[in-house]
C-alpha cells in the first residue's frame, strides 16, 4: 500500500525503535525465564510473593525493605530484579531515539519544512 | 451504534454483573490462596493473551481493558496493576510504532509536540495517582472507565476533516503532510487547527493516562480526529506512537516508586502481544461489531466495579 514518504529521521526513529523494543522484548523473556525456574536467587521468595503484592506500595516497601529510586540497581543479582534492567531499557529507547534524529533535525535547520504547498497563508 | 445495539451492549454487562454477584463479587479461583505460586503469571498470561484478542477485535486498547479488570477481579493491589497497565500499553506501542513511522501512517512531526505536554501530564498523574487513598482512586478510575465506554459509544469519526489552514503553532511547527489513501487513489493532504485547545487536553490525558495506567488512545484520537482534523487513519496511527512516548514518562516514576511486579509486569506483555498477533488473524473472520458490544459491556462492568469498589460497596 502506497503512503506518505516518510521522512530521513521518521525512518531513522523507527529503525531505532523496531531495534530497541526487539532486544527489550527478548532480553526480558530471558530474563522471567530465569526468575519463573530460580536459576538465581530471588528477593522475595516467588511462594510468598502474593501475599506482598496484595498490600499497597507504602506498605510493600516498608516490609521489603525496598527503597525508592535507583534502588533497584543494587538488587540486579536478584532473579526478580534482573527483568528491571530490561524494563528500564524498554522506558529508554524512544529517549534513545530522539537523540538518534537530533544531528538529522539540527542538519535539516530545527525549523521544520512544511511541506504541505495545498495551504496558502 | 443503533438502539438494539447498546440494549445488549447494557445487557452483557448487566449479566456478567449478575453473575459476579452471585458468586460472591470475585471469581472464587482467582482469590484462592491454595494456588502455587506460578499459577498466577500463567492465569495472568492466558488472561491477558484472551484480551489481547478481545482488544483488536472490539477496536479498543488493551490499556483500557487490563487495569480495571485485573485491578477489580485478580488479588493485586491496584499500585501494581496501574504500573503493569502503563508497561503493557507501552509495549504495544512499541511494537506498532516501527511499522507505523515506516509506512508513514503516524507522524512524527505532529507527535512530538504533543508528546511533549502529554508527557509532562503522565509525570504528574504518575505522582497524583501513587500518593492518592486507593479508594480515591477505584472511583476515579471507575468514572473514567465508564465516561470512556460514553465517548466510545458515542464519539463520531470524520474520515477526512475539512481543516481550512493551519493555525499558527502548527503552521510554526510544521505540522502537517500529504498521504495517498488507497481507497480513493488520491493524495490527501492534511494540516492542523486548533493546536492551542489540543494542547491542554493532551496535558489532561496524560495525567489520566499517568494515574490510572491506562492507554490513551481513546482520548487521543477523537482529539487529533475531531479537534485536531487529522485524517482518521493518521490519527489512529500517530495515537499509537505517541502512547511509547508518553507512557515512557509515566514509566519511569511507577519504576523508581517501586510499584513494578515482574510476575504481574511480564506474563501480561507476553500475553497481550502474542494475543494481539492472533487477534489481528482473527479479524479477518470474526464479528467486530458482535465483539465490539461486548468488549463495551465488559467496560461497563469493570468500570462499575471500580467504582463501587472506590465506594466501598462492592468489595
Amino acid at each position: 500500500m502506497a503512503g506518505l514518504k516518510p521522512t530521513e529521521e521518521q525512518l531513522a526513529y523507527a529503525s531505532l525503535l523496531d531495534l530497541g523494543r526487539k532486544i527489550g522484548f527478548i532480553g526480558l523473556v530471558i530474563t522471567f525465564i530465569i526468575y519463573l525456574f530460580q536459576l538465581l536467587p530471588s528477593y522475595i521468595p516467588p511462594n510468598e510473593l502474593l501475599s506482598y503484592l496484595k498490600l499497597n506500595l507504602h506498605d510493600y516497601l516498608e516490609k521489603t525493605g525496598i527503597q525508592q529510586g535507583w534502588y533497584w540497581i543494587t538488587l540486579h543479582r536478584y532473579s526478580d530484579f534482573l527483568p528491571f534492567l530490561l524494563i528500564c531499557f524498554l522506558s529508554f529507547v524512544t529517549i534513545f531515539c530522539f537523540f538518534r534524529i537530533l544531528p538529522i533535525l539540527l542538519k535539516k535547520g530545527i525549523k521544520y519544512t512544511f511541506y504541505c504547498p495545498s495551504f496558502k497563508y | 451504534m443503533g438502539r438494539r445495539q447498546i440494549l445488549a451492549m447494557f445487557a452483557v454487562g448487566l449479566i456478567l454483573c449478575i453473575t459476579s454477584l452471585a458468586f460472591g463479587g470475585e471469581a472464587q479461583i482467582l482469590t484462592n490462596s491454595s494456588l502455587p505460586w506460578w499459577a498466577w503469571p500463567l492465569i495472568l498470561f492466558v488472561f491477558t493473551f484472551v484480551l489481547g484478542i478481545v482488544a483488536v477485535l472490539g477496536g479498543v486498547g488493551s490499556g483500557v481493558l487490563y487495569v480495571p479488570i485485573v485491578g477489580g477481579f485478580f488479588p493485586f493491589n491496584l499500585d501494581f496493576v496501574r504500573g503493569a497497565g502503563l508497561f503493557t500499553a507501552l509495549t504495544g506501542a512499541l511494537s506498532a510504532g516501527p511499522g507505523l513511522l515506516r509506512r508513514g501512517l503516524a507522524d512524527l512531526r505532529l507527535a512530538i509536540p504533543l508528546s511533549v505536554v502529554t508527557s509532562v501530564g503522565a509525570i504528574v498523574g504518575a505522582m497524583i495517582g501513587l500518593a492518592l487513598p486507593k479508594n480515591l482512586v477505584n472511583t476515579l478510575l471507575g468514572v473514567t472507565i465508564l465516561g470512556i465506554m460514553i465517548i466510545m459509544l458515542r464519539a463520531k469519526k470524520s474520515e477526512f476533516p475539512e481543516v481550512k489552514g493551519p493555525d499558527p503553532i502548527a503552521k510554526a511547527l510544521g505540522i502537517g503532510g500529504i498521504y495517498v489513501e488507497p481507497s480513493l487513489g488520491k493524495e490527501i493532504h492534511w494540516t492542523v487547527h486548533r493546536t492551542p485547545i489540543a494542547l491542554v487536553l493532551f496535558a489532561i490525558i496524560g495525567i489520566m493516562a499517568g494515574m490510572f495506567g491506562l492507554g490513551a488512545g481513546w482520548a487521543n484520537v477523537p482529539v487529533l480526529n475531531l479537534l485536531m482534523g487529522v485524517p482518521l487513519k493518521v490519527a489512529v496511527s500517530t495515537s499509537v506512537f505517541l502512547l511509547s512516548i508518553t507512557d515512557t514518562s509515566a514509566a519511569f516514576i511507577y519504576l523508581n516508586s517501586g510499584a513494578i511486579s515482574p510476575m504481574i509486569v511480564i506474563p501480561s506483555i507476553i500475553g497481550i502481544m502474542l494475543g494481539a498477533v492472533v487477534g489481528v488473524k482473527i479479524l479477518e473472520v470474526a464479528k467486530p461489531k458482535v465483539i465490539r458490544i461486548m468488549v463495551l459491556g465488559l467496560l461497563f462492568l469493570s468500570g462499575l466495579r471500580a467504582l463501587l469498589k472506590g465506594l466501598g460497596i462492592w468489595n
